[in-house]
């Protein structure tokens, strides 16, 4: 995509916009997608319809609410600090955004090629948590900063699990890079990490129980780091209004959301790309079958997305079938339970590897 | 001027600015923040230089957890039980001549530093050489580090468990 854009313009800041203004096309579009696909969801669990009226099944009806939330007044309340408060819902969504300069969503549409992409992932995820603390101090509300201040603590707890998990992926393949990552698991869904890797030997089989140990730990650790419900204590309603964003309204507040759905893909890409084989084809491309390869890099973001999809449809539904746990519970499952969990599984995988 | 150059000053820029801010702002809490700006500069030059690694551990370990940190505790103390905090100034002379000295340790290792003038090769990849060196050259002040840290985590532990008891 760059490189295409790159000889098309011949000029490198043309095409470093473009390749972002894209992914930022796919974002907005995302989050509109699952703002409904949340409502809709939630409705058939709970044996409702949901929303209706706006076009088919009420596939618009994000796009009525977005007008109506830019009809809305702005209102910042008196005693908040102006300037963060401003600053705050920028700064979040400027963390989930940069994620996604370093994800693949197919080996030609992809932001940057970095040798260390998934430490970068983890670490931009910190402007998050900045943005977050901001927005819950400069509200100058309880609730907000409450709320604030349990987002931070257990975005930082959880990042630990994730990690650890993270390494283990990188023992095996033995790089950083997404790209790579993806690249190694060749197309065909028993080659994926989830089943051991592509090559084929006794680790292989080995490995497989470990993966999905490791799974199992890095799609809780990373359903904790975007604040999704069985951990959403801080924005638990019954007990802190909407937690950090309480005094947002408006397009402040839909810069929260948008952060918020662009997490949730971004976390699933991750999952994704270290265990599913990335935007790799589970069952081969008809592009290389049919002799066209250029309809390859489409096929590739098809499966990419459709895989990211389905991962945020697995959150939605734990969303709506878990109920919320305790702070202390939150903290016991991360440290005393995950961490643990996660360092054997990380030794073991490390053991198997040696073979 | 191209492109990188560009960047490089805009990140330069951020750096100055926001420390600038950091120490002249009244206000503790956005000396805080402004650190967060700091830092992210700092990792944009360490990028340019080619340095990628070094760049994401700038993040990861300074706005990732010194900042956050930081800030726990500025707005704890800040807000919930309305401890004003304002930076003054006081022993103006002490400050003075540390800084001072320290100023003409800098200038003077920026002086006296035989800087390679000639543009040097960047390598692609960074992480793989610094894992090697890591674990051969300084394999023995690396594993004292994680020593430090083990005793530092065992201490906070202790610390914190006390009152309980």
């Amino acid at each position: 995509m760059y490189q295409f854009l790159f000889n098309l313009s011949g000029s490198e800041i043309i095409a470093t916009i473009f390749t972002a203004a894209v992914i930022l096309v796919f974002i907005l579009l995302f989050v509109l997608f699952a703002v409904w696909f949340e409502r809709k969801v939630s409705a058939h669990m709970q044996d409702r319809l949901g929303p209706m009226r706006v076009g088919w099944h009420g596939v618009l009806q994000t796009i009525a609410d977005f007008v109506k939330m830019l009809q809305k007044e702005d209102i910042i309340a008196t005693e908040a600090d102006r300037k963060l408060y401003t600053i705050a819902p920028v700064l979040v969504f400027t963390g989930s955004f940069a994620a996604y300069a370093a994800i693949p969503f197919s080996s030609k549409l992809l932001g940057s090629e970095v040798e260390v992409g998934i430490f970068y992932l983890l670490a931009v995820s910190s402007f998050v948590v900045a943005g977050i603390l901001m927005a819950g101090w400069s509200s100058n509300n309880k609730y907000s900063l409450l709320g604030a201040m349990r987002s931070a603590a257990q975005i930082v707890s959880y990042e630990i699990p994730t990690a650890l998990v993270v390494l283990s992926i990188v023992m095996l393949t033995g790089t950083l890079s997404l790209e790579k990552i993806s690249q190694l698991q060749t197309a065909y869904f028993w080659n994926w990490n989830i089943f051991g890797g592509p090559e084929f030997s006794l680790a292989k089989f080995l490995l497989i129980p470990f993966m999905f140990v490791g799974f199992l730990i890095i799609y809780i650790s990373t359903l904790a780091e975007v604040n999704r419900t069985p951990f959403d204590i801080p924005e638990a309603e019954s007990e802190l209004v909407a937690g950090y964003f309480t005094e947002y309204c408006g397009m402040k507040w839909a810069m929260f959301m948008l952060s918020e759905y662009a997490n949730m893909f971004a976390v699933s890409a991750i999952v994704t790309i270290l265990f599913f084989g990335g935007y790799q084809s589970p069952f081969g491309y008809l592009g290389n079958s049919i002799g066209a390869e250029w309809l390859v890099p489409f096929e590739q973001a098809f499966w990419f997305i459709a895989k990211g999809i389905f991962f945020v449809f697995v959150q939605m539904w734990l969303r709506w079938t878990l109920p919320r746990l305790r702070v202390d519970q939150l903290m016991t499952v991360c440290w005393k339970y995950l961490i643990p969990y996660a360092f054997l599984n990380l030794i073991i995988v490390g053991f198997i590897s040696l073979l | 001027m191209t492109f990188y150059d560009i960047i490089f000053y805009l990140f330069a820029a951020i750096t100055l600015i926001s420390a600038l801010f950091v120490v002249s702002t009244r206000n503790i809490v956005y000396s805080a923040f402004y650190l967060l700006f700091t830092f992210f500069g700092v990792a944009g030059i360490y990028v340019l230089l080619g340095a990628d690694f070094i760049a994401v551990v700038q993040i990861m370990v300074y706005v990732g957890g010194i900042l956050i940190l930081l800030l726990f505790g500025v707005m704890l103390t800040n807000k919930i039980t309305n401890v004003e905090i304002r930076t003054g100034t006081v022993q103006l002379l002490p400050a003075a001549i540390g800084i001072g000295i320290f100023m003409g340790a800098v200038v003077a290792v920026m002086i006296w530093t035989e800087w390679k003038l000639e543009p040097a090769q960047i390598p692609l990849t960074t992480t793989k050489d610094i894992g090697h060196l890591l674990i051969t050259d300084y394999v023995l002040i690396f594993e004292l580090l994680g020593i430090l840290l083990l005793i530092a985590l065992i201490g906070a532990a202790s610390i914190a468990r006390r009152d309980q008891e």
